[in-house]
């Protein structure tokens, strides 16, 4: 039998975790719904199809979508032929310990550096050093160096999962080193890459600090070359003027609802796609 | 022959290049903030940058003391950690060790919503919910400040800690636990006695992410810590490492941004710091 000592310890540390477990559920739940409830009603046709105009008072953020959207692609046409590069030299080149031991270290940091630091060091090498001035360019780029370790790591996973004897065979085959890579290797990388896709899609939309000072506030509709030049408001970006400098509350509860809707679709593509690859390493 | 042998010399030189991309990157960083945030540094004299409790940046006789941001980054952090660290892990031990297979997988779902929710969101909601229950509740004539921001960072930190500390709790070898149970343990005493211990060094990896995380979150702490310069008081607006950088950078110019840029050195070196002890724990814990 327990002494009472000893029941106690187990019925209070029994309700420190339902506690805290109910306690996150409730949390996410109540932020769920509360944005939902929030933002909802406040998103139009017009909100998403128009911009901002001052003379009809009008708030649109259809400029803000875009700027959204062509960030998002940028930084993925930079940061996937990076990261997979990266992670293929790591993986298949690399026999230097000490070097790799080096490059994984520096991508752990990468990604524990704070984006407002990106923003800062984005600011000062991209828009003033290289000229590209405060642009959806600059922004782009600070945030292909953020997501640089994502990728990579995601690709180097996937890598791990192609058999040594797939790359001996073709070796033995007399392919050279580049043949391989293309024939064997980057096949092998599907996985990873779209991982490190959804993964980083979900970062960038989530981004405002590292935006705020490369990619600035401004909320002109442009084309994607007119507009990468040229400076422009995330939504992220947008949610924090409009709600702390204009005090446009219900513009801002609808942009953290679409938000919220990304962010529910980006988890559950993500899980879709790790079931799917898992399913699939199986067999 | 030869020609492939060049090919594949420079195909080599190309990965090699990319491979060493990240090191570039942080060497970058580094660099940048070092060059731009020493001049400030050396002008305000390093004691009284460091340890000068007066930020006025606009003033006529402007006094650049950034004792208040570090001591309130450090306090926030620590409350943040103080009311996160619990909740998530008894959160994660319950999740790794006693619930059903669809408690955690609805679980698993929330923390990962939670963990990609955007700062803003967290600040917008922060601002209209959190601030005026945290006036209301306490009386006070407004609810921005540390106690806000601690509150918000508890909450961003917990998908951080809950994942990891599960990681490192599922990693402990069924054996010590049944071992535990055969000697007559009951299985909770078993989950905090055995288990857990088990997985200090992952649970200690998973705190130290959150510090790090708390330290450097920004937009969200920004909008609910009222961001005035004041030393730090737990219900007085307050303001950041991050946040001071955010909030004069657009239009600041001169020393007054300089000194900014040294603020973001002080803050890059705590998470140079973090991160090293992140990795001391990791590496333990691959051991």
């Amino acid at each position: 039998m327990l002494n009472k000592k000893r029941k106690a310890y187990t019925i209070a540390m029994k309700a420190a975790m339902y506690i805290s477990t109910g306690l996150t559920a409730a949390l996410v739940i109540f932020l769920v719904a509360y944005v939902f409830v929030k933002g909802i009603p406040h998103i139009s046709w017009e909100l998403l199809s128009t911009k901002p105009s001052y003379i009809s008072g009008r708030i649109g953020i259809l400029p803000d979508i875009l700027n959204t959207l062509y960030i998002v692609l940028a930084t993925l046409i930079f940061v996937i032929p990076l990261g997979v590069g990266a992670a293929i030299y790591l993986t298949e080149y690399a026999k230097n310990k000490k070097l790799v031991g080096i490059i994984e270290y520096a991508a752990e940091t990468l990604s524990g550096i704070p984006s407002i630091i990106y923003g800062l060091v984005g600011m000062l090498f991209f828009c003033q050093f290289l000229g590209f001035k405060t642009s959806l360019l600059a922004g782009s780029l600070t945030l292909v160096i953020m997501n640089l370790p994502t990728v990579m790591r995601t690709t180097q996973e996937s890598l791990k999962t192609v058999p040594q004897s797939y790359r001996d065979g073709a070796f033995g085959l007399g392919a050279g080193k580049w043949r391989v890579i293309r024939t064997v290797v980057l096949p092998g990388c599907v996985d990873g890459v779209i991982t490190g896709c959804i993964l980083s899609v979900g970062r960038i939309l989530g981004e405002s600090a590292a935006l705020l000072f490369t990619a600035g506030f401004a909320h002109a509709l442009n084309g994607i070359f007119e507009g990468l030049t040229s400076p422009g408001a995330s939504l992220t970006v947008a949610l924090y003027v409009y709600a702390k400098e204009q005090g446009e509350f219900g513009v801002a509860f609808a942009i953290a609802a679409i938000l919220m809707i990304l962010t529910l679709l980006i988890n559950f593509s993500a899980t879709l796609v790790s079931r799917y690859f898992a399913k699939k390493r199986e067999l | 022959m030869k020609k492939n042998k060049t090919i594949e010399r420079a195909i080599h030189g190309v990965f090699l290049i990319l491979g060493l991309l990240t090191v570039g990157c942080v060497l970058l960083i580094t660099i940048y903030l070092v060059i731009s945030g020493i001049p400030a540094i050396a002008e305000i004299g390093l004691f009284d940058f460091l340890f000068g409790t007066e930020w006025a940046s606009t003033a006529a006789e402007p006094k650049y003391g950034i004792l208040p941001f570090i001591l309130t980054s450090v306090y926030g952090t620590a409350g943040a950690i103080l009311i996160g660290v619990p909740i998530g892990f008894f959160a994660a031990v319950y999740l790794s060790k006693m619930a059903n297979q669809k408690v955690k997988a609805f679980m698993e779902g929330a923390v990962s919503l939670l963990a990609g929710i955007p700062s803003v969101v967290y600040g917008l909601v922060g601002m209209l919910v959190l601030v005026p229950a945290v006036r209301e509740i306490f009386d006070i004539p407004d609810g921005a400040s540390l106690f806000s921001a601690i509150i918000v960072l508890a909450i961003m930190i917990l998908p951080s800690i809950i994942k990891v500390s599960m990681t490192a709790l599922e990693a402990v070898p069924k054996e010590y636990e049944d071992a535990s149970l055969a000697l007559g343990a009951t299985p909770v005493e078993t989950y905090f006695r055995v288990s857990a211990p088990a997985a200090k060094s992952g649970i200690a990896a998973a705190v130290v992410l959150g510090v790090g995380r708390a330290i450097g979150e920004a937009m969200a702490v920004m909008m609910v810590s009222g961001n005035v310069p004041n030393m730090p008081s737990l219900f007085q607006s307050v303001r950041f490492l991050t946040t001071a950088v955010a909030s004069e950078m657009s239009y600041s110019s001169g020393l007054q941004q300089q000194a900014l840029f040294s603020i973001a050195l002080v803050l890059f070196l705590f998470i140079m710091l973090i991160n090293a002890t992140l990795n001391f724990f990791l590496k333990k814990e691959k051991d």
